[in-house]
């Protein structure tokens, strides 16, 4: 869809090929494909019901689709022998509502993926947990509980926890809108950081200015379709389709 | 009312020869509370694997918790209680009838079996609900993290349910404790059973379940206790 793109050489992290996915009688992904290279930061957007969430989850077979494939780092997520849970476990993914599992203090959040899935020795994934809690700004909260913490901070957790597995590509669906405003901020850095630092990664968002800074590319979709998906400065530029240029002067509106 | 009050009929030795009347009463009181322990181990146990069935995504999996809990939840308890003392043993093949039939105690180990599945349809509908009052997201994020579904349970979703559900569950607990009472009528020596004796036996009617209803009272009184303690022992710090 998008002119030559110039890692289209490169070996894609994500591949997703011609996706459909209905519920029941209702279609809500299309013939979906897109691409995510290494270190590439793809920003996914579009209307709420577009189908951008479910686009994501679909990447690591949080939803399943009825149509079409998607391998992860050349592994078949529909395969038949592929070992999900296993492709989960390098696949990090940031929730909207944040997901914290709430009867474990911040620190045993962020062991029980290491210790339960990787094996990892409990002082070890101790010490990564502290590591990365500082990363995030959060050392000094590793001993209380999701419920103490604002939702800022609950979601820096989270990406802590999602990083505590050494995932080789990170998925966030709407990691700010639940958020309230003052602390959007202090997770976009995070997550800017995170760009900077290479990670690849798939960003479900609204945050525009994000994409601006950090994102190569952009995904636009609309009922289930991928309407767009361009070079960052094309997208924001140059919109091709008219329902990208009215998502976008609505959005940039204000 | 002509009645002759003798609160010190307790002291006094009942005909069975091994006790006081206060004998008699206790021992009963202790076939109450190992009933009603080792059918809950059953029915805690049994209840939460069925409540697990129902939430899991395969079809068949809900369909078996389904059909147990319909099946064990809408037949009397009493009916329950005969069904297991009285067919069972007949339609089971001759010599494991013939063993159950003389098997020591088994009025004990009916009560317990059919209490234990009995109480487990009741403990599943809680762990089911518990399971499903938790956001959806919850189950994603244990299964995005790479739990299999075995481990999410074990480590996610069970450990919020129980939290949820501790206050319907200690009713249970109750309600399975009381029922044990039922198992009178396949003749285990319980305390309601005993105290129905006593007052045969000595015709203080008043004082016999006076004492019953007191003890029954005292221990539920215990378990509320205890399951308070419990709540705020594991409630977890910063929840609503």
């Amino acid at each position: 869809m998008s002119a030559i793109d110039p890692q289209a050489s490169a070996k894609p992290m994500i591949a997703i090929d011609n996706i459909s996915k209905w519920y029941g009688p209702v279609q809500v992904l299309n013939g979906c494909t897109t691409q995510v290279t290494k270190g590439e930061v793809v920003v996914v957007c579009g209307p709420s019901g577009s189908g951008k969430s479910t686009l994501i989850k679909t990447v690591n077979a949080l939803e399943p689709i009825q149509k079409g494939a998607i391998t992860v780092d050349g592994i078949g997520v529909q395969a038949k022998g592929t070992n999900l849970p296993k492709l989960r476990a390098r696949v990090g993914m940031v929730f909207q509502h944040f997901e914290l599992f709430p009867h474990l203090s911040i620190i045993d959040n962020l062991m029980l993926g290491q210790c339960k899935v990787l094996g990892r020795a409990k002082d070890d994934a101790h010490d990564r947990g502290l590591k990365l809690l500082g990363r995030v700004g959060l050392s000094a909260h590793s001993h209380k509980y999701p419920g103490q913490l604002s939702g800022g901070q609950q979601q820096r957790v989270a990406i802590a926890r999602a990083l505590s597995m050494n995932p080789i590509v990170m998925l966030f669906d709407e990691p700010t809108s639940a958020l309230d405003p003052e602390m959007v901020g202090e997770v976009l850095d995070v997550m800017i950081e995170l760009a900077r630092e290479g990670m690849t990664m798939m960003v479900v968002t609204h945050e525009m200015g994000f994409a601006r800074k950090v994102a190569n590319r952009v995904v636009f979709m609309d009922r289930g379709e991928i309407v767009e998906d361009a070079t960052k400065d094309d997208f924001f530029d140059k919109p091709r389709s008219e329902r990208a240029q009215t998502f976008l002067s609505k959005i940039l509106a204000h | 009312m002509n009645y002759n009050w003798n609160w010190r009929i307790f002291f006094e030795p009942s005909p069975e020869g091994t006790g006081t009347y206060a004998d008699m009463l206790l021992s009963g009181l202790s076939w109450t509370i190992a009933t009603a322990l080792c059918s809950w181990i059953i029915a805690f146990s049994l209840g939460s694997l069925i409540g697990v069935l129902r939430t899991l995504p395969s079809r068949g999996a809900q369909r078996v918790g389904t059909t147990y809990v319909e099946l064990f939840r809408n037949i009397p308890l009493l009916v329950q209680m005969f069904l297991w003392f009285y067919v069972v043993p007949e339609i089971l093949p001759g010599s494991w009838g013939t063993w159950l039939k003389q098997l020591p105690n088994s009025s004990f180990y009916t009560a317990v079996i059919c209490l234990g599945f009995f109480t487990a349809s009741r403990v599943a509908e809680q762990v089911r609900t518990g399971i499903e009052t938790l956001p959806r997201g919850q189950r994603m994020a244990g299964t995005a993290l790479g739990l299999t579904t075995w481990q999410t349970y074990r480590y996610v979703l069970l450990p919020n349910a129980y939290r949820v559900i501790l206050p319907p569950l200690t009713s249970e607990f109750l309600n399975n404790l009381k029922n044990t009472s039922v198992a009178l009528t396949i003749g285990l020596l319980e305390l309601t059973a005993r105290a129905r004796s006593m007052q045969e036996f000595s015709s203080q009617v008043f004082e016999s379940f006076t004492a019953a209803t007191v003890i029954y009272l005292g221990i539920s009184l215990i378990v509320v206790t205890v399951s308070s303690k419990l709540e705020t022992r594991i409630a977890v710090p910063g929840s609503r």
